[in-house]
């Protein structure tokens, strides 16, 4: 999802700056009205339709579908895979891509430039193509193995994919641009006095990277960090396409409650959480960093 | 800016190039794979062959699947700037406390996990009779690509004088003819950049199209997915190395055209 680059807040600070006096009724409500009741009337409504189910037991209300999320093995087992696989994904990004970004800020105009090519065409190549070369590389009798096999290195192919280890490297290769814009924009914008004024007093490299450099860029890293995770709780393809049907994350759980076993309010009630878990993580974004500076508008 | 050791720089810009090439390789390889003359999904052997391409151009089903993807695209893109730009310029002159809630409401698409989104519209669009229908997609990417156009163009509107519309409606311009005459004219860069983003999402959305359609509908991606989970065949290589094709072409175009901008402006 490219354009993370402008938070609500700025659009709405925007918008006030510009506010005309309260004195005259605004004609420009007209222009906003038809994308407004196009949200509220087919994604919000449809929302708020798929809430109320989750409370939908044999049609009386109740929290069943709650109790059953939280006490079912095989759910809770199913959040925890995600939990897991999503922490280390999102780790794993954040390092790739302070590296990379790190880099991509200190080295010169033309290897910037290749670089950035690196990072550009994966992320703006379709998630499928990417889904799908990973299963070219990954399968047992696929392209690393059969290498490694004809190579005599391994003499049985090793289990790269329809299992954690596969979804993992998708997700890592489709979030690590994510990470990388926002954290270069970061460190562009530090002020070389501040390194110059370190080394200066006597820091060594190392000594002024962990105790300037890093805390300075440190809230882009958890902002990065916060956005990584949030697509990542939210992923469908990539766990689907690389876990083959045997490492189920959350959207796959849902959209299989649906289309699968019809358990609406199940889906519902999961959607809930996903829903809660997104908005609570926004909220600590904003609370922590300023959204529009860690999401890099320029 | 940090300075680091000569030898420090070498290992960390090695260390990055190895993430770069870790990053761009994979989408590669469906290329020579495409190029194989067998049927299976492998590196060519012996000799390179055209054949998946072949059968690609010559297999009705993804024909359709790209001129479904294309229509769809073109109007869900069309749709979608006239109303992101609309509401952009609405909510730049719109000066209430509600414009916070609006503006959060319009951003709501993006922020929603893709299956939620897909769930929701599944069971509205199965009652509204718009389930596996060409405007049901249509409506859906429009919904889906509506926050990225609105970005776009509020991004160029706060660089834009607000007292230029003040003097242009003073004058007694409709807003309409403001919109037309004064405004649109100075986001033109932002609006045509909206409608590329939104006919990419467009182009490439899968998931809520997998819930709200099935075979009258069969968009590209949706086509691919099947071909990927069902059993690969290199015809799906073929389709994938012709849109990494497009894609190389289209970042290399931009960064040229954005560089270009930057050379002018300094």
């Amino acid at each position: 999802m490219p354009g993370w680059n402008v938070s609500p807040a700025a659009i709405a600070h925007a918008a006030h700056q510009a506010a005309p006096g309260p004195h005259r009724m605004n004609p420009y409500y007209g222009f906003i009205a038809p994308a407004i009741l196009l949200i509220i009337l087919l994604l919000l409504a449809p929302l708020a339709w798929l809430v109320g189910l989750s409370f939908d037991q044999d049609g009386e209300f109740s929290l069943y579908w709650y109790r059953e999320i939280t006490t079912s093995s095989g759910i809770r087992s199913m959040l925890w895979t995600t939990l897991r696989i999503v922490t280390i994904t999102t780790a794993i990004s954040l390092v790739l891509g302070y590296l990379v970004a790190f880099a991509m800020a200190h080295m010169g105009e033309r290897q910037r430039m290749l670089l950035t090519l690196c990072v550009l065409i994966p992320f703006w190549l379709s998630v499928l193509v990417r889904a799908l070369s990973w299963l070219i590389l990954l399968r047992s009798n696929g392209l690393i193995n059969s290498g490694l096999i004809d190579a005599g290195i391994i003499s049985s192919p090793l289990p790269l994919v329809r299992n954690e280890a596969g979804v993992i490297i998708g997700m890592v290769h489709f979030l690590v641009p994510y990470a990388v814009f926002p954290l270069y924009a970061a460190m562009r914008a530090v002020d070389p006095r501040l390194m110059m004024a370190a080394r200066s007093v006597g820091a060594s490299t190392w000594r002024s990277f962990v105790d300037v450099y890093l805390p300075t860029t440190f809230p882009a890293v958890f902002g990065a960090g916060m956005l990584v995770f949030i697509f990542g709780l939210g992923f469908f393809v990539t766990p689907s396409i690389l876990g083959g049907g045997r490492v189920v994350m959350l959207s796959e759980y849902v959209s299989v409650s649906v289309l699968q076993t019809l358990r609406w309010s199940l889906a519902g009630a999961l959607s809930v959480v996903l829903l809660l878990a997104t908005a609570a993580l926004l909220y600590l974004i904003g609370k922590v960093t300023n959204l529009r500076k860690v999401l890099g508008a320029a | 800016m940090m300075e680091l050791s000569r030898r420090a720089m070498v290992l960390v810009s090695g260390l990055a190039w190895l993430v770069g090439l870790f990053l761009l390789l994979p989408g590669l390889i469906t290329v020579p794979v495409s190029l194989n003359e067998s049927r299976f999904v492998r590196l060519p052997r012996e000799h390179l062959s055209l054949r998946h391409y072949q059968a690609l151009f010559s297999d009705p089903g993804w024909l359709s699947s790209f001129l479904d993807s294309l229509s769809i695209a073109a109007a869900a893109s069309i749709l979608a700037t006239v109303l992101g730009t609309l509401c952009a310029v609405g909510l730049w002159r719109i000066g209430s406390r509600l414009v916070a809630l609006f503006g959060a409401l319009v951003l709501l698409p993006m922020i929603l996990p893709p299956v939620v989104a897909a769930l929701a519209m599944y069971r509205t669009w199965v009652a509204l009779n718009l389930y596996d229908r060409w405007l049901g997609v249509v409506i859906a990417h429009t919904i889906i690509a509506l926050p990225y156009v609105v970005i776009t163009v509020t991004t160029s509107l706060a660089l834009l004088d607000a007292r230029l519309e003040q003097a242009a409606r003073s004058l007694g311009a409709s807003p309409l003819r403001t919109l037309r005459d004064v405004i649109l004219p100075n986001i033109k860069g932002g609006v045509v950049t909206g409608a590329i983003f939104a006919f990419i999402i467009s182009w490439d959305e899968i998931v809520v199209t997998l819930f709200i359609s099935t075979r009258a509908v069969y968009t590209l991606p949706r086509r691919m997915w099947d071909g990927i989970r069902e059993n690969v065949d290199p015809t799906v290589a073929a389709v994938a190395s012709l849109l990494m094709a497009a894609t190389v072409i289209g970042v290399v175009f931009a960064l040229i055209y954005s560089l270009r901008k930057t050379r002018t402006q300094t």
